[in-house]
């Protein structure tokens, strides 16, 4: 069941490269729709019928998101992909980009085909600069091929895609955000509505998809969209690819069934590192709130099954840890990477950040104070819901996931000074 | 005040957007200009807002907004490690220390012989080769131990 539908052919030598997509039936699906003349809503319902849902974190159903497009606007509409991984945990994009890339690039333009879009852009985080490279270079392999640019495959149909880096902003990987950063402004995110669908690129009507959801797209369109379906369970279709990073022996991505136990995913990233015991799983990228180890063991990796212990499945950044943690020192390093990445458009994000942040750095060390920790809870409570994007959600969910399961180990250090572990 | 090498690269770039777009191409403009003179002066940066025909202190918006450009000028070799909880957890803290002795230099700070600048970094979206850190924005170095961390300083003359 592993490596079906965006890692089939990582094991190839040189995977990246067109000659060796087009080798394990790469574009085949690309080809089908032009060649067929697909209608673009019969696309829509495959991708809805798959229940792939967003991977960038959010998880709204795609095929839906497709349909808010309006159909006969007659202006320029766009396609974005959202590359902009960067938040702590996640690192499956840039393999998607890697070892892929023209998986992607055939899922957007089959995104750009059904959309009715004129050009796509892929927003690539700045950090990976090497993906970035080796992105414009399959674009660059397609249009020589006639698959991207004017005319393709003969079809009369034009859509051509860019890469546009990133440089070093978190809160890009927000779509609005990285829509401002796109025109060439400072991104901030946009107060919605108006939504994207209606308002988004330049002012026009735009869908952003996360890379892994685009790349995913082909196999739908190439095997339709039940097929995707049984890949995973009901209500979370398809494969996902999960980043396993923290304490195991071999940390990586691997992509699985939706619904797989996470003690066979742990069990594939070789375990906990050295043999320890496990304490606790950050089981969606470092804005989800933690579970503990031993809940951890009886979850399978879906959306409904995190969020029925309290977290979120987000990207499937898992971040496992041993018992050697400190979870005030884990939360530290969260809560400072939020306090360094708020925009600063919000007042209670922007203050609120910085507060969470000092408040556990001086409980961290040794200058805690008992009433720091109703503290902490009431500044997360206050920027909950409280600002334009999801930013502040997710500084202050840790702070709560952390408090709910570890208060133990936070008031230990205010009154011991020291580490419980 | 850009190279004609670096202005043809800018040009490259706007062409990606529709007509009148071109301030869409400022990030890799900024980026051009910071590759060849190595920092960001203001200057510099008001050059590339007159060449996309945008309003100076937009582009300085953009170039204080975004944490890889150098408003300063740095070392030779800039290296950015990252401290985020992933990076920590599989030892980021003992990669960060080496370093910092090694050079005798903290977080912000370049060496007196003007070759390193050490910088603490945010999430590079590749915590599974943790910890990671970045040369000079574009090499990133996996698997960070000391003795990584050697063997990338011996390799940077």
């Amino acid at each position: 069941m592993a490596n079906e539908v965006i890692f089939h052919s990582i094991h190839l030598p040189e995977s990246w490269k067109l000659e060796n997509y087009l080798k394990v039936g790469g574009y085949d699906a690309l080809k089908k729709v032009l060649a067929e003349k697909m209608a673009p809503d019969a696309i829509i319902e495959q991708v809805k019928a798959s229940v792939l849902r967003g991977r960038g974190g959010a998880g709204f159903p795609t095929g839906l998101k497709w349909s808010f497009m309006p159909k006969n606007y007659s202006g320029d509409k766009y396609l974005v992909c959202n590359s902009d991984e960067g938040e702590p945990g996640t690192f499956k994009d840039r393999d998607i980009i890697r070892l892929n890339p023209h998986q992607l690039i055939e899922g957007m333009i089959i995104g750009g085909y059904t959309l009715g879009a004129k050009a796509g852009y892929n927003y690539i985080h700045g950090e990976i600069w090497e993906c970035y490279e080796r992105f414009e270079a399959a674009l660059d392999e397609a249009r020589a091929a006639g698959l991207l640019g004017k005319n393709i495959l003969g079809s009369g149909w034009d859509f051509d895609i860019h890469a546009h880096h990133g440089y070093g902003a978190y809160v890009c990987g927000e779509e609005t955000a990285l829509l401002e950063s796109i025109e060439g402004k400072k991104g901030q995110p946009r107060f919605k509505p108006p939504f994207p669908a209606s308002f988004g690129l330049y002012g026009k009507p735009t869908t952003i998809n996360n890379t892994e959801t685009l790349a995913s797209i082909p196999y739908i369109v190439k095997h339709g969209g039940q097929k995707f379906l049984e890949l995973g369970i009901p209500n979370n279709g398809g494969t996902k690819i999960f980043s396993v990073s923290g304490h195991v022996n071999n940390p990586g991505n691997f992509e699985i069934g939706m619904g797989t136990p996470f003690s066979e995913l742990l069990k594939m990233a070789g375990g906990v590192k050295n043999g320890r015991k496990l304490k606790a799983v950050i089981p969606g990228g470092s804005s989800v709130p933690v579970v503990p180890g031993e809940i951890m063991m009886d979850l399978t990796m879906d959306y409904d099954s995190i969020a029925k212990a309290g977290s979120y499945l987000g990207a499937g950044s898992v971040i496992v840890m041993d018992d050697t943690v400190c979870m005030v020192k884990a939360l530290e390093r969260l809560s400072y990477f939020y306090f360094e990445e708020s925009c600063g458009q919000c007042t209670p994000c922007r203050e609120g950040t910085g507060w969470l942040y000092r408040v556990i750095h001086r409980i961290e060390h040794g200058l805690g104070k008992p009433e720091d920790l109703d503290l902490l809870e009431s500044v997360a409570g206050n920027i909950m819901g409280r600002t334009i994007c999801a930013l502040g959600d997710a500084a202050a969910m840790p702070v709560q996931g952390m408090l709910k399961h570890y208060r133990n180990e936070f008031e230990y250090h205010i009154q011991h000074k020291k580490c419980m572990v | 005040m850009l190279s004609t090498e670096s202005l043809k690269k800018i040009d490259r770039e706007i062409a990606k957007y529709p007509a009148g777009q071109q301030q869409s191409a400022v990030m890799s403009a900024l980026r051009i200009a910071q590759d060849e003179k190595g920092w960001l002066a203001p200057e510099t940066i008001e050059f590339v807002a007159e060449y996309l025909g945008m309003a100076p202190i937009a582009a300085h918006e953009v170039a204080t907004f975004y944490n890889m450009y150098n408003l300063q000028p740095v070392g030779k070799y800039k290296i950015t490690v990252c401290t985020n909880l992933p990076c920590t957890l599989m030892g980021a803290e003992s990669a960060v220390e080496h370093l910092k002795r090694k050079l005798g230099i903290g977080f912000g700070e370049t060496t007196p012989d003007g070759k390193f600048t050490l910088k603490e970094g945010e999430c590079f979206g590749s915590c599974g080769d943790g910890p990671v850190a970045l040369v000079n924005n574009v090499r990133l170095c996996a698997k960070l131990t000391p003795d990584e961390a050697d063997r990338i300083l011996a390799g940077l003359e």
